[in-house]
Parts: C-alpha cells; structure tokens; sequence
C-alpha cells in the first residue's frame, strides 16, 4: 500500500506542473480560489481564456480520444490534471457540464459533421454548453417532463418550462429533452435534441439562490423551432439519450474537497470561550469533531481506494456514491455547530469573521443536500444499486404519460 | 496510487473466507453461544493450519513473518464469520504485546508457541465496572509476585498466559506495567463470568502471590498499553467490518424475501434508506481501516490518528448494522433461534474491549490537537 504515482503518472504529473508552473499562478494557500479573489464580471472571458490555452497544450479532455482533441489517455490522468490544476488560481467550472456530460451525449448521437462543428469550439471554452433536463414537475423524477416537441414537417417545435438549468445564463447551446409522444408511459415518450440557446422563443431567466447567487436558470421555451437533423437519438428514445449524459457526469474524485473542513473548526473551537473554557476542552464539541474527523478522512480515503482503481485500470466499485450523502450534511452540521459557538451572535454576517465561512457553507449546504441527486434519492440509488433491493412500487409504470393525474 | 490490498492478499482472505464459510457456519456460533466450551476448537485448530496466529510473528521464532496487511485481511474474515475463536485475544492483543514489549527470553519461550497454536495468550486489563485507568489498577506487582483481580478476561479460561496491568508503586501513569504470567500455576485461580455473548467466553482471574515478570520496563504500561491498543484497533476495525458487512448482507437478504401489504419489505425507502446508511457506514469505516493498515506497515508516524479514526469508523457501522439487523428482521429477529443475535452481541464486545467511542473520540481530538501543534 503506498499513495505513490506508477512511473507513467509521475513523469505526466511533471509534466503537467511544469506546464503550469509556467502559465498559471500557484494559488497562496489551498483554501484561495479564483472566485473569491476575483468577483469581476469578466470571469467568463477569463475562464475561456484559461480553456482555450489548455486545450491548446492537450490538458482540456486527457481522455477524449485524439481525433476530438484529447489525448486518449486514462482517467486517472485527468485525475492527475485536475489534482496539479488545483493547486493554481486558474478560473474553472464553465465547462464541465458541456465536456462532462453534453458533448460526449453528442459524440453518441450526432453527425460526423455536427461534431466536426461543435467539439472544438466546447473544448477551446468559445461555446458553453448548457444541460435542459429538469422542470418544475420533473425534479428526482425527471423522467417526468412535460416540455413538449411536436413534429411540424422537417422541424420540431419545441414549448415548455425548463429549471435549474446551471449556466444557461452564459451557454450558446443545449441539450434538451422532451417529450414527443404523451400517449406512451412516460419514459417511451421521450426525445432528445440539441439547440442553440439564441433561437428564436427561448428566454432564460437567472433564479436567485437563498445563497444569494444565482447559477441557475429558468428556461422558457415558446414556439422554438429547430430541424430535425438537431435531433440526438431516436424518437422516442430520450430516456436512452439521458442515461448516456448522467453516466458521462464528471469525475468528481480526485477534485479537492475545498471548503472550511475540520482543522478550521478546531481553531475556532480554540479560539472561543465557551462558560466554562474554551470550547475545544468541551466534551461535546470534542465527540462532533471526533465524529467529523472520521468522516474527513474516510471519504478522503474511499476516493484514494477509487483512485487505486482508476490507476490499475480498473473500474471503480460504487464506493464513490457515499461521498455526497456524507460530504453535504456534514458541512450544514459543522456549519451550524461553528454558529453555535458564536452564541447568540452567530447569526449575524457581521463581527463573526471567525465563523462567517461557516455560516456561508451552512446556507450552501442546504442545496448540497439536493443539487444532482438529493439525499434521499441518493439513498435509494446505493440501496437499489449497491445492495439490489427493489426499486419503489412506480404507479405511474405502465400508464401512458396523457392519462396520469 | 496503490490504495488498496495485493492479489496475494485477496486470495488469503478469499482462502479464509472459504474455510470458515465452510467449518464455522452461524451453527457453530450458535453451539458455543449455547454451549459449555470455551472456544470452536475445530475452527480454532484449522485457523492454526492455516497459518494464522503465526501470521506476522517473526520466522526466527518460528512464525510467518508476513506483514500486518496479512492479518489484517484474515481478521475482517473471523470477523464475518464472528467466529468464536481466541483471534483478538491472542492473535492480535498476547501476540502484538509481547513483540510489542517482550524480552528476547519472553518472545523466545512464548511467540512459538503461539505460532505453532500450542499456546494461546491474552490481556487482562480491567479491574469490574469501571474504564480501567492507572489510578484504578488494585492489581499490584513487586517481588516477582502478582496479587488482585481481573475481570472480565476475554479467553481467560483458555489461555496459557496472560499479560497483565499491575501497579507497580510509581506516579500518575507511571504507577502501572505490564506483567506476563504464566496462568497455570496454583497462584491463579480463574472463573467463568456471563457476558452478552456466550459465543466469546470470558472469565475473572485471581492472582494470588502468583509468580510473573515484568513485560516491558517499569512504569511504561500504560504507554505500552496505548501503543498496543492502537496496533489492535485496526486489526478489531477490520473484524468489525467483516462484521457490519456480514450484518448488513444478512438484513439486506431478509428484506428481499419478506413480504408485508403485498410487496417485498426492502422496496420500502424506509427500510432502504436504513440499509443504504448501513452501505455508507461500512464504506467510511473500510477506507480509515485501510489507512490504519498502511500506518501498521510504514513506519506508522499517523498510526495513533489512523487508528482512532478507524476504530469509531468500524464501531459505529458495526453498532448500526448489528441492530439495524435485527430491526429489519422484526419479531423473529428478536428470537433465540435466529442469527442476528450473534452480530448484535459481537459488535459490543468489540466495541469495548479497548474503550468505548466516546474514549477514542477524547483521544482522536487529544492526539489531533498534538498533531496541529507540532
């Protein structure tokens, strides 16, 4: 057992530092990140900026196969990519959706002509890609859409609802799914299409987070018409088409968990008196920390064992799908306890610099908790996945999409 | 990366594996709960042939010298299997000590016969109902003599020898060494004593004047007890994986089998979501077992964090597998008859036997704080 690179990754590890060495600036410690330090309103410009030089030196997609601009090498090398790349104040996070999950669905499903188009100009970072799936009645159940596309000649004409769509607000296109067919049960009534977001009928409007941001989007779709040949798969074969984006979703492991983590808590912990010491000689805080310590750790280790595989060629085990479940409560706990510690003045965003972050990932922490598979459906995932017990009994199996209540 | 057990490995542990599937199914377990011997012998001499408790002793004392990785893959097995064998009390705990503290004439008289599976050992360190501290130790040592009590000893009707916390006369956590003795002499009378789990007997052990040497210097018991602890943390992490693995396939079996108003009860999210935590736990405690295995190997600079943190990892998924088990089952869980008594019982055994979590939790910050100190 050693955590050490094969001869391979330790002479691609030194080449990617050196190449970064040389184009990027090493972050000052590794909480610091190119957002927090630079919230101007060019960050999009920069990150393709910062896209297209990787591209251009072969880091974009390490294991996209050549002929569309990787490198056609393992994931354990765009494990390695992304481990180097975190240690630099680079501007990231405009592009995964596109190259981790919309592009390689049209690598599926498109034209060898289509993708002579639209592979480079997503891999350089000059067009961002967006992913239409959930509606407002169509969340976890997402197979549930009601968007419709109907068939008008050559065309398809496309109205409906879409939500938190992340960064429709900046993409130039979309996958989308639809529905073509409500008189078939609700997953055979599905199709899927691509789309640029400047055709005429959509209209993308930013939601505001209870974090105060907004990432993401509503996307209203009135009298869109595309042609046909932006169709990705079959008709009627829409579920297929969106399994094949889920299962390209990006390899989260090896990414730094980031964030105000258990060493940060301890010294607040330090550094607040409590009525009777400071808190850290507390046997309450004491056991919390124990117990979150463990959980720090054991999903630092669970993504090394997924490593282990990726670097022996293998195919990970479903170890990895414990770590949202456990990483997303864990910091509205920590959040919330690191409040806690303030007194009654943990609630204020002012005079608390010491738990300010805390209190910032514990608001975060709430949509955590549900963006991209809540909790619960996270469970029943391991559940029906891992351990084989039966899915739910689905009501709506058999019933064709039109004669649901 | 390399995160993870050789192929020679698993194939030991798929070879134990097969064995004790084999020669210690649940009714083995269910004989020894029910019954009057002090160990499955028939198990426990065919571990012996395997190898096991000469796992990592030394070949120059008549071991197999193989590294802590290998013992650790054996003990997730008897752990699965919760097999009523001397393993943690002699395999890991006597064995780890005495190439721990032992003399060269201590480790020479004793680690082949423990190799050979001719003796077995154990540590007796609590002294009745209170987390034994230096302060707390009664049993005391001078003159080469050994006076007080024990209890509860795990094996310590079985055992040949004993490796004993006695107070020794000096300060604080000095007042207290380690002492083996042989427990066949007439100074040392030894009783059954019930405990939640008939399949693991344990017993009181009486020393009266009864002939012992020191193991280790004077005073370093308690330093020598903490090192020990954490070395034998991961290996009991590993059995209680093995454990809340076991635990977890059993439930899970039940709820696709048992069926209430009209479907199978593992359909409900309920009793998903109650097994899926017992997935996560599992995973968690695996992960910091494997750290804790690589610090037994390195030179084990983060063994006391990697160890703490396994253990709490390993004790809660084993904790919550066993009774979640049993919760799953419903009423015939709750029978004489059915298994999941055994994991329920194991996985507090395990979980006291070197302190509680709540211990290992004051001890992890403890050792953490050290660590942002230095």
């Amino acid at each position: 057992m050693d955590f050490n690179d094969t001869p391979e990754e330790a002479a691609f590890r030194k080449e990617v530092r050196a190449w970064l060495e040389a184009n990027a600036t090493r972050k000052s410690d590794d909480k610091q990140s190119f957002r927090a330090r630079n919230d101007d309103p060019n960050l999009l410009e920069k990150a393709k900026a910062w896209q297209a030089k990787k591209a251009a030196a072969g880091y974009a997609r390490i294991t996209w196969p050549k002929e569309y601009g990787g490198r056609g090498g393992t994931p354990i090398l765009q494990v390695i990519y992304q481990q180097e790349e975190s240690s630099y104040l680079v501007p990231l996070g405009f592009f995964d959706i596109g190259l981790g999950m919309c592009i390689p669905t049209m690598m599926a499903y498109a034209t060898p002509e289509q993708l002579t188009r639209y592979v480079k100009p997503a891999l350089y970072g000059e067009e961002v890609w967006c992913q239409l799936f959930s509606e407002p009645a169509a969340g976890s159940d997402v197979a549930g859409i009601r968007t419709r596309a109907e068939r008008d000649g050559n065309d398809w004409v496309i109205n409906g609802q879409k939500v938190w769509t992340s960064g429709a607000h900046y993409s130039d296109y979309g996958i989308i799914i639809t529905r073509t067919d409500p008189s078939v049960p609700k997953h055979q009534g599905l199709t899927m299409f691509f789309l640029s977001m400047k055709t005429p009928g959509v209209e993308v409007r930013p939601i505001k987070q209870m974090s105060g941001g907004a990432n993401f989007n509503e996307v209203f779709f009135t009298n869109v018409r595309i042609p046909d040949s932006q169709r990705l798969g079959k008709v009627g074969e829409g579920w297929k088409a969106a399994l094949t984006t889920l299962m390209n979703e990006r390899l989260a492991v090896g990414l730094p968990s980031g964030g105000l983590d258990v060493d940060e808590l301890m010294e607040l912990a330090r550094d607040t008196e409590l009525e009777d010491g400071p808190a850290i000689r507390n046997q309450q805080v004491r056991g919390k920390l124990a117990e979150w310590y463990v959980q720090q750790q054991g999903l630092r280790f669970t993504r090394y064992r997924t490593l282990t595989a990726l670097s022996k060629g293998q195919t990970p085990g479903p170890e990895s799908s414990i770590i949202k479940i456990v990483a997303a409560s864990k910091m509205q706990d920590m959040g919330a306890l690191a409040m806690e510690l303030m007194g009654p003045a943990g609630i204020m965003k002012e005079e608390v610099p010491n738990a300010a972050g805390f209190q910032a990932q514990w608001i975060a922490a709430a949509g955590f908790r549900i963006a991209g598979g809540t909790d619960e459906i996270l469970r029943n995932i391991v559940a029906e996945r891992v351990l084989g017990l039966p899915q739910d009994v689905r009501v709506d199996k058999d019933v064709p999409f039109n004669k649901l209540k | 990366m390399n995160f993870d057990f050789s192929d020679d490995q698993k194939l030991l542990k798929e070879q134990v594996r097969k064995f004790l599937a084999d020669k210690c199914p649940t009714k083995v377990v269910r004989r020894v709960l029910d019954g009057n011997e002090t160990h499955a012998d028939e198990v426990w001499k065919g571990l012996v042939e395997l190898g096991v408790p000469a796992t990592t002793i030394p070949e120059a004392y008549g071991g197999l010298g193989l590294s802590p990785l290998e013992l650790c893959v054996i003990a997730e097995e008897v752990g699965r299997a919760a097999a009523p064998v001397p393993f943690d009390s002699s395999v890991v705990l006597a064995t780890e000590a005495l190439k721990l503290a032992g003399t060269e004439a201590q480790k020479v008289k004793w680690l082949p016969l423990l190799a050979s599976g001719e003796a077995t050992g154990t540590v007796a360190v609590a002294e009745g109902p209170e987390p034994p501290r230096p302060r707390n130790t009664r049993t005391t040592f001078g003159g080469g003599r050994l006076n007080g009590k024990k209890v509860p000893v795990i094996d310590g009707e079985a055992a040949s020898f004993a490796i004993v916390l006695a107070n020794t006369g000096g300060q604080g956590e000095r007042a207290v060494s380690l002492v083996l003795v042989d427990l066949e002499q007439a100074g040392v009378s030894r009783r059954r004593v019930e405990t939640v789990d008939p399949a693991r007997k344990h017993a009181e052990l009486v020393f009266n004047d009864a002939a012992a040497e020191l193991l280790g210097a004077e005073g370093e018991g308690w330093r020598t007890l903490e090192r020990l602890y954490d070395t034998a943390a991961v290996y009991l992490a590993f059995a209680q994986v093995g454990g809340a693995e076991a635990a977890m396939w059993m439930a899970r079996d039940y709820a696709l089998q048992r069926q209430a108003f009209g479907r199978q009860i593992g359909s409900y999210q309920a009793i998903k979501h109650k097994l899926a935590d017992c997935y996560v736990k599992l995973e968690l405690a695996r992960s910091n077992a494997y750290y804790g295995a690589m610090m037994l190997t390195d030179d084990g600079a983060d063994l006391p964090l990697a160890a703490a943190a396994a253990r709490i990892a390993a004790t809660d998924a084993y904790d919550f597998a066993a009774k979640e088990n049993i919760q799953t089952h419903g009423g015939i869980g709750f029978t004489w008859e059915a298994d999941t008594q055994f994991h329920y019982r194991r996985s507090r055994v395990l979980a006291l036997g070197l302190g509680g979590p709540m211990a290992w939790k004051d001890k992890l910050v403890t050792r953490l704080e050290q660590k942002n100190v230095t």
